[in-house]
C-alpha cells in the first residue's frame, strides 16, 4: 500500500511527448486492425447468387467468391477417376424461401427446375471424391469461382436430398 | 387455471417492477426515504412472482397440458421428465421467462446485500435492474406469452391467445412436437442457463455503474462493489462458451467445436469486452486511470449482452425479413438503442469528473501492456461484430446476400489472438510505471530460448506450417514464463517464511487469489491455444463408402466396417447404429458406434459421432449414409483431430483459475477496509 505514492508533478513536456507516443502507437494498431478487417472481408466475402443471376451478370463475377445452389441434372454427372474430377450441370432454383414454399417444398422446386428446359443452367466442376448424394434432382450448394469459360469451379460441394428427410441442421453443421 | 395463475403473476411482477422503478427515482427527487423502502420491497417481490410463474410453466410441461401452445411446441409425451422441466428454456417464450427469472434473482441478491456504505446508489440500482427486468417481462406478457392457449376457429384455423376469442373452441393437440433433438444433450441442457447466467450477471455491475454516474459518485466504489459480480458473470459466460463448444463437437457431427456461427458470436462478444474490462479494472484500482474507458467497457458489455439475446431470439439471423415480421425484434432493437444512448449521455455528462489520477510514464510498463491487451480484445470484438452484422447490413442496404464464414474470422481474429497470447506471457513480467528493458530481457531469456529450441525441433521433425510453429512456440514461451512466476513467488516465500515448497506455493496463492488465479487462467488459455492450433492446422479428414468388412485409412488409423443395426427406441427414435473397428499401427484399439438417430415427432435426424479420444488426438467417425441392405454399403466420414482434448483440459484449468480468483477471501476484505481507512485518514 505504502509504495503507491502518487506523483502529481511530471514535466509538461514529458507528458505531452508521452501522450503523443501512446496515441501514435494506438492509432497504428487500430489502423492495422481495420486494414486487416477490410482486406480480409474483401477476399473472403461470399456472394449468394442463383444460376440465373450468375448468367445475367456474366464476366463481372469472375474472380469473386460465390456461393450458388441449383438442382443437379442426373444424366450430366461425369467422373474422371484419373484426375478425381466431378462435373455436372445444375439448373436454376429460386433462393427465395417464399417461392420454394409456393412450389410445394424444396423437393418439388428441385424437381420442377430439373424438368424445366428453359431454366438457366450452369456447368460445375469439382475436384474430389464423388459425394454419395450427388444424384438427379439433389440440391447442390457450391462455393467457388466462375472461370472465364463460364464454368463454376467449386472448392466446396454440398448436397442435400430433400427426399430422404427434410433436413434442418444448424448453419454451422453445414459449414464444412 | 394454472396457466392463468402463471400469467397473472407475470402481470403483477411487471406492475411491481414498474412501480419499483418509479418509486425509487421519486424517492430521491421528492426526498422520501420511505418510498425507497417501498421500491426496495417491490423489487424483491418480483422474484417470488416470477418464480411462481416459472413453476406454473414447469407444472404445465410436466403434466402434458398441450392446450398451451408453448407446451405443445417444445415437449411431447415421450420425453423423460427432466427434459420436460428443461424445456422451460427450450423455446422462445420460455427462455425469455427464464431470463427474467434469473434477472429477478440477481436483482434480489443485489437488493439483499449490505448497503451501508453506498446507500445513495440504491435507488438507481433498483431503477436500472427493474427497467431491464421490466423489458423482459413486457416481452413475455405482451409479445411472447408462454401461457397462451390454442383456440380453433370454425374454419379450422388455429389462434393463439390467452383468453378465448369469440367464436372459437379450445383445441388440445393429442401430443406435443417435442424438444428439438439437437437440444437433448446434457451439454445443451446446461449450456443456455450458463450463458444466460453470464449474460444476466453483467446487468448488476452495469446497474451500479449507471447509479454511480447518475449520483455523480463515479469513483472506484462501484468497481470494488461489483468485482465479484463481474467475475461470477464472466465465469458463467466462459463455462457457457466451453460447454457450447463441447456440445457442437459431440452432437453437430461436423468434426469441429467452434464454427463462428452468429449464435456463438453473440455469446463471444460480451465475453471479449468483459475480459477487457476485468483487465483494465486493475489499472483503475492500482493507478486511478482509465475510468472513462472502464465505463465504456461495462456499457458495451451490457449492450452486447442484450444484443446477444436479440441475435439469438429475434429471427434476424435467418433473414432480415423474418426480423421485420416478428414483434420481438424491433422491441429489442429499440431497447438496446435507448439504453445505449442513455448510458453514453450519462457518461458524457460526467466526462470531466472521471479524470485520471496519474498518467502513463513509459511505453514499456505494465500500464501500456494492459492498454495493448484492451486494444486487442476490442479489435477482436470489433472484427467479430462486423463479421456478424455485415451480412444483415449488406442485405438491407443492397438486397444482395453476402456471407462471411470461418475463413474471415480465422484470418482476422487469428493474428490478434496470437498477439494477445504472446502478451499474456510478457505482461506479467513488466513492472508498473516504468520497466527496464534489460531486466525484462533477462527474465524472458530462458523461456524464449526454450521456445526457440522447441520450434527448431518441431521444424526438424518436418512441421512446415509457419502458423503452427509460431502458435506452438508462443504457447511454450507463455507456459514457461507463467510457471516461472509461480516458481519465483514460491522461492521468495520459502526464503522469507521458512516454509516447504508445497506450503509456500499454497500460501502464496491463497494470499494473492486474484493474481495467481489469473495466472492459472492464463495457463488454461495456453492449453486451449495448443488444442486450437493442433485442430486448425493438422485436422485430417477422409470419407468413403464401405461394404461390410472393407476398410478406410486415415493417418495412423485404419477403420473397418463390421455391421449396422437399425431399430426403433421407446422414445420414438429410429436409430441406425454402425459398428466399426479401429486399428492403430495395425493393432486393434477399440470398437466405435457412430449413429444416426431419426426423431419421428420432429422428423429430424441427428448424427452422433463415434469418437476414440486420447491426449494425442481424436478419431471422430460419422455415419453419413447407408444402403437399405446394410451389408451392401455404408458411407463414413472420418476426422483425425490432433490435440483436441487439450481444449477441454485447458477449459477445466481455465474454470478452476476463475474459481480461485473469484473465491471470497478474508484477506481481501480486510485490505479493502484498511484501504478505505487510509483514504479517509489522508
Amino acid at each position: 500500500m505504502s509504495q503507491s505514492v502518487a506523483t502529481p508533478h511530471v514535466a509538461p513536456v514529458a507528458r505531452s511527448g508521452g501522450r503523443a507516443k501512446f496515441l501514435i502507437g494506438g492509432l497504428l494498431i487500430v489502423g492495422a486492425i481495420i486494414y486487416l478487417i477490410a482486406t480480409t472481408l474483401q477476399s473472403t466475402a461470399q456472394y449468394f447468387y442463383t444460376v440465373d443471376e450468375i448468367q445475367a451478370k456474366g464476366s463481372s463475377l469472375v474472380g469473386k467468391n460465390l456461393r450458388a445452389s441449383g438442382a443437379v441434372l442426373g444424366d450430366t454427372i461425369a467422373f474422371d477417376s484419373s484426375t478425381l474430377t466431378v462435373s455436372f450441370v445444375m439448373a436454376n432454383v429460386s433462393n427465395d424461401a417464399q417461392d420454394i414454399e409456393a412450389a410445394g417444398g424444396l423437393a418439388e422446386a428441385l424437381h420442377d427446375a430439373a424438368a424445366d428446359p428453359d431454366a438457366g443452367r450452369i456447368k460445375v466442376v469439382y475436384v474430389g471424391p464423388t459425394p454419395d448424394l450427388l444424384k438427379d434432382e439433389a440440391q447442390a450448394i457450391v462455393t467457388g469461382k466462375i472461370g472465364e469459360d463460364g464454368v463454376f469451379y467449386a472448392d466446396e460441394l454440398l448436397l442435400k436430398c430433400p427426399t430422404r428427410y427434410e433436413e434442418q441442421v444448424p448453419a454451422q453443421a453445414q459449414g464444412n | 387455471m394454472i396457466a392463468n395463475l402463471g400469467y397473472f403473476s407475470l402481470l403483477v411482477a411487471l406492475a411491481s417492477s414498474a412501480y419499483a422503478t418509479v418509486m425509487a427515482v421519486l424517492s430521491v427527487r421528492r426526498r422520501q426515504p420511505a418510498w425507497l423502502a417501498s421500491a426496495h420491497n417491490a423489487a424483491l417481490l418480483t422474484w417470488p412472482l416470477i418464480t411462481l410463474a416459472s413453476l406454473c410453466l414447469i407444472y404445465l410441461l410436466v403434466t402434458e397440458q398441450y392446450e398451451i401452445e408453448y407446451v405443445a411446441h417444445v415437449s411431447s409425451r415421450a420425453m423423460p421428465t427432466y427434459l420436460k422441466v428443461t424445456a422451460l428454456w427450450g423455446g422462445q417464450a420460455g427462455s425469455l421467462l427464464f431470463w427474467g427469472w434469473l434477472m429477478a434473482s440477481f436483482a434480489g441478491l443485489a437488493m439483499l446485500r449490505k448497503w451501508d456504505r453506498d446507500r445513495v446508489l440504491m435507488p438507481y440500482v433498483i431503477a436500472v435492474t427493474m427497467i431491464t427486468l421490466g423489458f423482459f417481462l413486457g416481452l413475455v406478457v405482451f409479445v411472447e406469452n408462454p401461457f397462451a392457449r390454442i383456440w380453433q376457429l370454425p374454419s379450422g384455423e388455429n389462434v393463439i391467445a390467452m383468453l378465448q376469442p369469440a367464436g372459437t373452441v379450445q383445441y388440445i393437440p393429442p401430443d406435443g412436437q417435442g424438444l428439438n433433438p439437437l437440444l437433448r444433450h446434457p451439454g445443451m441442457i446446461i449450456h443456455p442457463p450458463m450463458l444466460y447466467l453470464g449474460f444476466v450477471s453483467f446487468a448488476i455491475p452495469y446497474a451500479f455503474a449507471m447509479a454511480a454516474l447518475i449520483t455523480r459518485r463515479a469513483d472506484d466504489a462501484w468497481i470494488r462493489t461489483t468485482r465479484r459480480w463481474t467475475l461470477v458473470g464472466w465465469l458463467f459466460l466462459s463455462l457457457g462458451l466451453i460447454l457450447g463448444g463441447r456440445w457442437a463437437y459431440d452432437v453437430l457431427g461436423w468434426g469441429g467445436y467452434w464454427g463462428w456461427d452468429p449464435v456463438e458470436n453473440a455469446a463471444f462478444m460480451p465475453w471479449l469486452t468483459s475480459t477487457a474490462f476485468l483487465h483494465s479494472v486493475m489499472i483503475q484500482e492500482k493507478r486511478g486511470m482509465l475510468k472513462k474507458w472502464n465505463m465504456v467497457l461495462i456499457i458495451l458489455t451490457y449492450a452486447l449482452v442484450i444484443f446477444g439475446t436479440f441475435l439469438t431470439r429475434s429471427g434476424v439471423l435467418s433473414s432480415v425479413h423474418a426480423f421485420a415480421q416478428s414483434a420481438i425484434g424491433p422491441a429489442f432493437f429499440t431497447f438496446i438503442g435507448l439504453t445505449f444512448i442513455a448510458s453514453l449521455t450519462l457518461l458524457f455528462r460526467e466526462w470531466d469528473h472521471l479524470r485520471s489520477e496519474s498518467q502513463l510514464d513509459s511505453l514499456l510498463s505494465r500500464e501500456s501492456a494492459f492498454l495493448l491487451n484492451n486494444l486487442l480484445f476490442m479489435g477482436i470484438a470489433a472484427s467479430v461484430f462486423w463479421g456478424t452484422v455485415f451480412p444483415m447490413i449488406s442485405e438491407l442496404a443492397t438486397g444482395q446476400k453476402i456471407s462471411v464464414g470461418p475463413p474471415f474470422y480465422n484470418r482476422v481474429a487469428g493474428p490478434q489472438f496470437a498477439a494477445l497470447v504472446l502478451l499474456m506471457g510478457v505482461a506479467p513480467l513488466v513492472a508498473w510505471r516504468k520497466a527496464s528493458a534489460r531486466q525484462l530481457g533477462r527474465m524472458m531469456l530462458v523461456p524464449f530460448a526454450a521456445a526457440v529450441v522447441l520450434v527448431v525441433a518441431l521444424a526438424a521433425t518436418g512441421m512446415r506450417s509457419w502458423g503452427a510453429l509460431l502458435g506452438f512456440g508462443i504457447s511454450a514461451f507463455v507456459a514457461l514464463t507463467t510457471l516461472i512466476e509461480f516458481g519465483r513467488g514460491t522461492r521468495a516465500r520459502m526464503k522469507t517464511s521458512q516454509e516447504n515448497a508445497f506450503t509456500a506455493l499454497f500460501t502464496l496463492m491463497a494470499r494473492n487469489r486474484r493474481r495467481y488465479g489469473g495466472y492459472i487462467i492464463h495457463l488454461g488459455v495456453v492449453l486451449m491455444t495448443i488444442g486450437v492450433v493442433g485442430t486448425n492446422f493438422f485436422q485430417q479428414e477422409t470419407q468413403g463408402r464401405l461394404r461390410l468388412g472393407e476398410q478406410l485409412t486415415l493417418g495412423r488409423y485404419v477403420m473397418t466396417y463390421d455391421g449396422l443395426d437399425e431399430f426403433v427406441t421407446d422414445d420414438d427414435r429410429q436409430v441406425a447404429r454402425a459398428t466399426v473397428s479401429v486399428y492403430r499401427d495395425a493393432r486393434l484399439i477399440t470398437q466405435l458406434h457412430p449413429r444416426r438417430d431419426f426423431y419421428f415427432a420432429s422428423s429430424q435426424p441427428m448424427t452422433i459421432p463415434g469418437v476414440r479420444s486420447s491426449i494425442e488426438d481424436d478419431l471422430y467417425v460419422l455415419l453419413v449414409d447407408w444402403e437399405p441392405i446394410a451389408s451392401n454399403g455404408a458411407t463414413f466420414k472420418l476426422y483425425v483431430n490432433p490435440l483436441v482434448n487439450w481444449i477441454w483440459v485447458g477449459g477445466l484449468v481455465f474454470i478452476l483459475g476463475t474459481l480461485v480468483a473469484a473465491w471470497p477471501d478474508a484477506e481481501e476484505r480486510r485490505r479493502v477496509v484498511v484501504a478505505a481507512g487510509v483514504r479517509v485518514g489522508s
